[in-house]
């Protein structure tokens, strides 16, 4: 019998500790097919943050260095420097990314650093229980935002896409989501363009993933679904946001 | 090799370059600044690369990364860049990686100064990264045991797999004095770095560089290990000079460029019947305990000579371990200690006592 469909080699069997409904999981299968696609698992080095995706390094099946907090982009710029020909990326959470790794995320973009970034944005620090992120909505409650964030209190929602892609060193912006099937192609597409563009050597290059937390948000993970598609898009509109000319 | 007249910094980036070391990550703080500038201009004529990063947290972390996959690899600061690097230090030693750290240390605490100091003697002993963990620490005295002790430095960082820091004052990286770059006989046997992140290419299950383990049971054998490696070095890399301590009327402790004050001193003492020995601790971590049981019961006192308030004073007195009284005299603030200054204190102690 023909096989249609496979596990990807990308991932090992280890069964992840993601709550049901957590979409973290597609998106490491995500990353996962498009890095056994290119045929490049044996020559990937991964980065993995501090999240719930810290344990990324029991599931990818490639060598991988676990980062502290914010500072994946700077331990991948350490490990491109010495290897250039390896492709390098890192994953990262909304809290890693766009809260205490700030410095590092637009450095590495800043520099064009030949690394990709998977930008894992939830709107919520899950790890930690469900406290205010940077990227957390306009009402959206957090335990550390009771009654909702306000913008008199704590600003509006950061971009981050948006704003890295006014920096020159930023090949590759693209904001995607994984709450349809449509969407979730569309997801691996972009994946695919930024891990070619570091391959290309065309600088820095970063996918941003709407993605869900129905523990914290405290909703089934099928409502989950429906709040990212009825908040998150409309504030996040996924689309590419920058690419080279040609890749 | 004939010697060469060399700036201090300078002589810090030729010997870390000959020593192997092919990436460095920083970020400009005086007074070091022509390290990171001498590896921007000779490391990439050595097949190397030199980054400047955006912050010292982000050039440790690079560090972290380039150690990660087997390079020598170093980065350099001075105090208040030091203090931004604990994050980073505890999570390569943790993840047990070699590096070498380079610390030029000027006047604190705070912004502090620029000029010479010795305030980061308990920084860099004591660690301000959490956890347990510890890190070679090595003061050279002059330019020359700079050099010498870089090579050991990244022998001893591989062989053990641990960061190993290389302390300076700020006047062992801004003076110039001559330098032979001598070979270096390795007395480590180092082996292959097989835990690197170089790509599995599907040859080999994936390794992991990591500081993370969940089960209390794990982390705790986990640090059983790192402390039987920290026992280890206690036993093999205890390095100091004592000079005249067997007969010592009063013994003075002094490191780095410190301690070459403490010696004019004791010359001037000797011109006036008094005998004054001297330890100076090489390695800071791990301190020279054994040193002090040369030491006379007859000694009056032992005194700690810094460019600092008195932070060496907690390991000269576990050392002493209540034998002898323990004094103190320094200056701070990148204020130098004189000869005189010290002469002054000695005899003070010595007639207080007698
Ligand atoms: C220096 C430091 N500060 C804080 C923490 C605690 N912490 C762990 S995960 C996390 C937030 C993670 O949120 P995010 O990056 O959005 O990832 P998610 O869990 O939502 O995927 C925090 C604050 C830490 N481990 N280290
Ligand atoms: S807490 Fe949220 S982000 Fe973390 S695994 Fe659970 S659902 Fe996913
Ligand atoms: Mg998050």
């Amino acid at each position: 019998m023909a096989v249609v469909f496979q596990k990807t080699k990308g991932l090992l069997d280890n069964q992840t500790h993601y709550c049901p409904g957590c979409t973290h999981g597609i998106i490491h299968r995500l990353v996962a097919e498009v890095l056994e696609e290119l045929d490049v698992l044996g020559d990937t080095i991964a980065v993995a943050p501090v999240g719930c995706s810290t344990l990324a390094y029991d599931y990818f099946n490639m060598d991988i260095h676990q980062a502290a907090h914010g500072r994946a982009p700077a331990v991948a710029t350490g490990i491109k420097r010495v290897q250039p020909d390896k492709v390098v990326f890192t994953y990262q959470g909304d809290g890693d990314l766009a809260s205490i790794g700030t410095a590092e995320i637009i450095h590495a973009a800043h520099r064009g650093e030949k690394i990709t970034t998977i930008f894992v944005n939830n709107a919520i620090y899950g790890m930690t229980g469900g406290q205010m992120a940077p990227t957390t909505l306009i009402g959206q409650r957090a335990t550390t935002a009771p009654l909702g964030r306000t913008v008199e209190h704590s600003g509006m929602p950061l971009k981050v896409s948006e704003m890295l892609a006014t920096i020159n060193g930023a090949a590759f912006v693209e904001r995607v989501s994984v709450d349809s099937p449509a969407n979730i192609r569309k997801a691996k597409k972009a994946i695919k363009e930024a891990f070619e563009c570091q391959i290309a050597r065309k600088g820095f290059s970063i996918v941003e993933v709407l993605s869900t937390c129905p523990t914290n948000w405290g909703l089934t993970p099928i409502d989950a679904i429906k709040w990212l598609q009825d908040n998150m898009i409309p504030y996040y509109p996924i689309g590419n946001l920058r690419r080279p000319e040609e890749v | 090799m004939a010697k060469i007249l060399m700036k201090g910094n300078e002589a810090i980036g030729a010997a870390a370059i000959k020593a192997g070391c092919k990436y460095f990550f920083g970020y400009p703080i005086t007074p070091q600044n022509e390290v990171p500038e001498y590896m921007s201009r000779e490391l990439p004529k050595n097949g190397g690369v030199f980054l400047q990063a955006e912050s010292e947290v982000a050039a440790i972390n690079m560090v972290y990364g380039a150690s990660g996959c087997g390079a020598r690899v170093m980065t350099s600061s001075s105090s208040p860049g030091i203090a931004l690097k604990q994050e980073g230090i505890t999570y390569i030693a943790g993840a047990e990686l070699p590096c070498v750290i380079v610390n030029i240390v000027r006047g604190g605490p705070g912004l502090g100064g620029i000029q010479p100091a010795q305030s980061d003697y308990n920084q860099v002993t004591r660690g301000g990264g959490n956890g347990d963990y510890k890190l070679l620490v090595l003061a050279p005295a002059n330019l020359q045991e700079m050099v010498d002790l870089m090579q050991e430095a990244f022998d001893a960082a591989d062989y053990y797999r641990n960061p190993v820091m290389l302390v300076g004052d700020g006047m062992i990286g801004q003076m110039m004095e001559p330098v032979e770059f001598r070979e270096i006989k390795t007395k480590y046997t180092l082996s292959e770095k097989t835990w690197a992140t170089t790509g599995t290419k599907g040859q080999r299950p994936h390794n992991i560089i990591n500081s993370l383990f969940l089960d209390p049971a794990q982390l705790e054998e986990h640090n059983h290990k790192l402390q039987k490696k920290y026992d280890d070095m206690k036993a093999n890399e205890v390095r100091y000079e004592s000079v005249g301590v067997e007969d010592a009327d009063i013994v003075l402790v002094a490191y780095g460029t410190t301690s070459r004050i403490v010696r004019n001193a004791i010359a001037t003492l000797k011109e006036e019947g008094i005998k004054a020995g001297i330890i100076r601790p090489i390695s800071l971590w791990p301190f020279p305990m054994a040193a002090f049981d040369a030491i006379p019961e007859t000694c009056k006192a032992i005194v700690s000579v810094e460019m600092s308030m008195g932070q060496m004073i907690d390991d000269i007195k576990i050392a002493s371990n209540g034998r002898w009284a323990v004094d103190f005299y320094g200056r701070s603030g990148g204020m130098i200690p004189t000869p005189d200054g010290i002469v002054a204190k000695v005899k003070e102690i010595m007639g207080g006592v007698k």
